[in-house]
């Protein structure tokens, strides 16, 4: 039987130096905030342990997940992930199509039964079958057979971590999140539309070097990127506090960069590290483009009322609400109304009239 | 409802609602009821403009009078520290004002973070003396009920909660602001209901005590 390549082998093999290695070790180590010590762990881990099988599936989704993985600039930590671990199925990615690409799939089962991490992008309806199928097999069905043997499940992207754009009302597909279905098995949740990129391989090299996922928020999320929120860490935040406010996105405020609180920043309740670690390669992120974060990281962001409409804006219905109350108010305020008034005239209408002489009589 | 974004959401949508349904529905309901019990007729000679003098007097209790002064002085001046605190908070805090010009469709400008952050911290501690006032006065204790207490602890819960929110001090924050949002909803369902009605109701009570005494020639 072939030997699988240890992560070391195979990275010698892609020509890739000690030194890059080591660089990447120690960057995975500052992102977890893990002390410096453990630099060698991770070293000595990767480069020893055979290439981790993943299987990844992808269900109703856009590949907008999948595309933030591939499109980090090279040479990356990203690149350098995939060499560690040994991508035995992704339906965008792989070759093979059809009937051999699912021939794929079996056999990376079968290899590594209890062994193998799955990967999770998008959203799985279980309103119909029949609304998502590959290779003629339902996405709920594909899903549990692949989580049965998995060793962890890492759910990448809002959809597959809490539903996603599929499950916006009126979820017409009947979309469920990967933690809808999984029961008694190691579950991470990956979140943003799409997520950081360095968040998953970190996620991996952890789990390659632990044997473990990281600690979890209530969202089961990462700790070490999902622990504090947007707007504790913007660099507008200063703005916020003076009462500085861009109204439109070009007016005046706006080119001072001031903060986007009232252009519907959703920075205050969402839990990320874009402001932190940033996007293309550390380039710049939402907010320091100048647009308000949309809370992508976040459960039912998509739901939660315009992009454009400031957190203490209520969601859309209270107009609606506002009529009906003033509608039955003024209602039952006129009947009690006519009620007081009926009282007060029958007590008119019916009170005694007593003079001093009747009281001097009595 | 498992976790605190789904909380946020509620709060923000459903409940806000049903809130804002029942605040404005008793409002309404309290104001036919007041207005349609009418006036008792005024048989004594009319002396002097009714009108003008409800408008005086609506403006002149905004003092007490000189004694009264002398004996309460702690309760005016916490009093109005109090209101104008609360006020302030209220209708000058940048948030609240995006609030307000989505529902009005026009705004004014806020006051820095920093002067609300204080001016908040006023007024919760200006409300706890004014308990501990009303737990240690002899008679104002006798003269408290059940609703007094009441209207005191949702008309305190909005500013602490605020104010817990404001400084990220529970964590995490989708929660703290989920409930500052649930304390205020709070308070707009048993507004109409209970003695904070005086917000408004103040004007009509005070404007007819003065029109009433005016038109005997009375001025207060
Ligand atoms: S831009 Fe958004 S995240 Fe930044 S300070 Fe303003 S509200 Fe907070
Ligand atoms: S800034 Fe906000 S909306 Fe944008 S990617 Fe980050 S978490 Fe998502």
């Amino acid at each position: 039987m072939l030997k699988t390549p240890t992560i070391g082998e195979s990275l010698r093999n892609e020509g890739i130096s000690r030194r890059e290695f080591i660089k990447f070790c120690a960057t995975a180590a500052s992102l977890m905030a893990l002390p410096a010590t453990m630099i060698p762990k991770i070293a000595e881990a990767l480069s020893n342990t055979p290439r981790q099988s993943v299987i990844w599936l992808s269900f109703q989704e856009c590949t907008g997940c999948t595309e933030a993985l591939t499109r980090a600039h090279a040479p990356s930590l990203e690149n350098l992930i995939f060499n560690t671990i040994s991508l035995d199925y992704h339906h965008t990615l792989q070759a093979a199509s059809g009937t051999a690409a699912e021939e794929a799939r079996e056999q990376a089962m079968h290899k590594h039964p209890g062994e193998y991490l799955l990967v999770v992008d998008g959203s799985i309806p279980i309103g119909n079958p029949g609304y998502s199928t590959i290779a003629g097999i339902s996405n709920q069905d594909m899903f549990l057979e692949v989580a049965k043997q998995a060793k962890a499940v890492i759910a990448v992207g809002t959809c597959a971590a809490f539903g996603g754009l599929p499950k916006a009302a009126p979820n017409p597909t009947g979309a469920v999140a990967v933690q809808d279905l999984l029961r008694d098995k190691p579950l991470v949740n990956v979140p943003g539309c799409p997520p950081i990129p360095v968040v998953i391989s970190s996620i991996v090299a952890h789990y390659i070097t632990f044997g473990g996922l990281p600690d979890l928020d209530n969202l089961k999320r990462p700790l070490p990127f999902f622990g504090q929120n947007i707007h504790d860490r913007c660099y507008r935040r200063p703005f916020y506090e003076r009462g500085q406010f861009a109204e439109t996105f070009d007016d005046e405020g706006a080119k001072q960069g001031w903060c986007l609180y009232k252009l519907g920043c959703k920075g205050p309740v969402t839990y990320n590290a874009c402001a932190l670690f940033k996007w293309n390669d550390a380039v710049s992120f939402p907010i320091e483009a100048g647009h308000g974060c949309l809370g992508c990281s976040e459960p039912n962001f998509w739901d939660a009322g315009s992009f454009y409409d400031a957190l203490s804006i209520p969601l859309p219905g209270a107009a609606k609400a506002a009529a009906y109350a003033g509608i039955a108010g003024t209602a039952v305020g006129i009947a009690a109304g006519a009620l007081n008034m009926y009282k007060k005239s029958t007590a008119i209408q019916q009170r005694e009239v007593v003079t001093v002489d009747d009281l001097e009589r009595k | 409802m498992d976790n605190y974004a789904d909380f946020l959401l509620w709060v923000r949508g459903p409940a806000f609602h049903i809130a804002l349904a029942i605040f404005l529905f008793g409002i309404l309901l309290r104001f036919f009821e007041i207005f349609s019990l009418g006036r008792r007729t005024e048989y004594a000679e009319v002396r002097g403009n009714a009108f003008l003098g409800g408008m005086r007097t609506l403006f002149t209790r905004f003092l007490p009078e000189k004694t009264t002064l002398k004996r309460i002085l702690f309760l005016v001046i916490a009093g109005y520290l109090f209101h104008l605190g609360f006020f302030i908070t209220f209708l000058f805090f940048d948030p609240h004002i995006v609030l307000f010009k989505s529902a009005l469709g026009f705004s004014w400008p806020g006051l820095p973070a920093p002067i609300i952050n204080i001016v908040t911290l006023i007024s919760l501690l200006v409300m706890i003396a004014l308990l501990i006032y009303r737990l240690n006065h002899p008679v104002l204790r006798l003269l408290s009920g059940f609703q007094d207490y009441l209207a005191w602890t949702i008309t305190f819960l909005p500013l602490l909660t605020g104010y817990l929110a404001f400084h990220h001090m529970i964590h995490p924050y989708p929660l703290i602001l989920a409930l500052h949002i649930l304390s205020v909803e709070l308070l707009m369902i048993l507004f109409p209901f209970t003695k904070l009605m005086h917000t408004f109701t103040f004007i009509i009570a005070r404007w007819t005590t003065g029109a009433r005494a005016a038109q005997k020639g009375v001025s207060l």
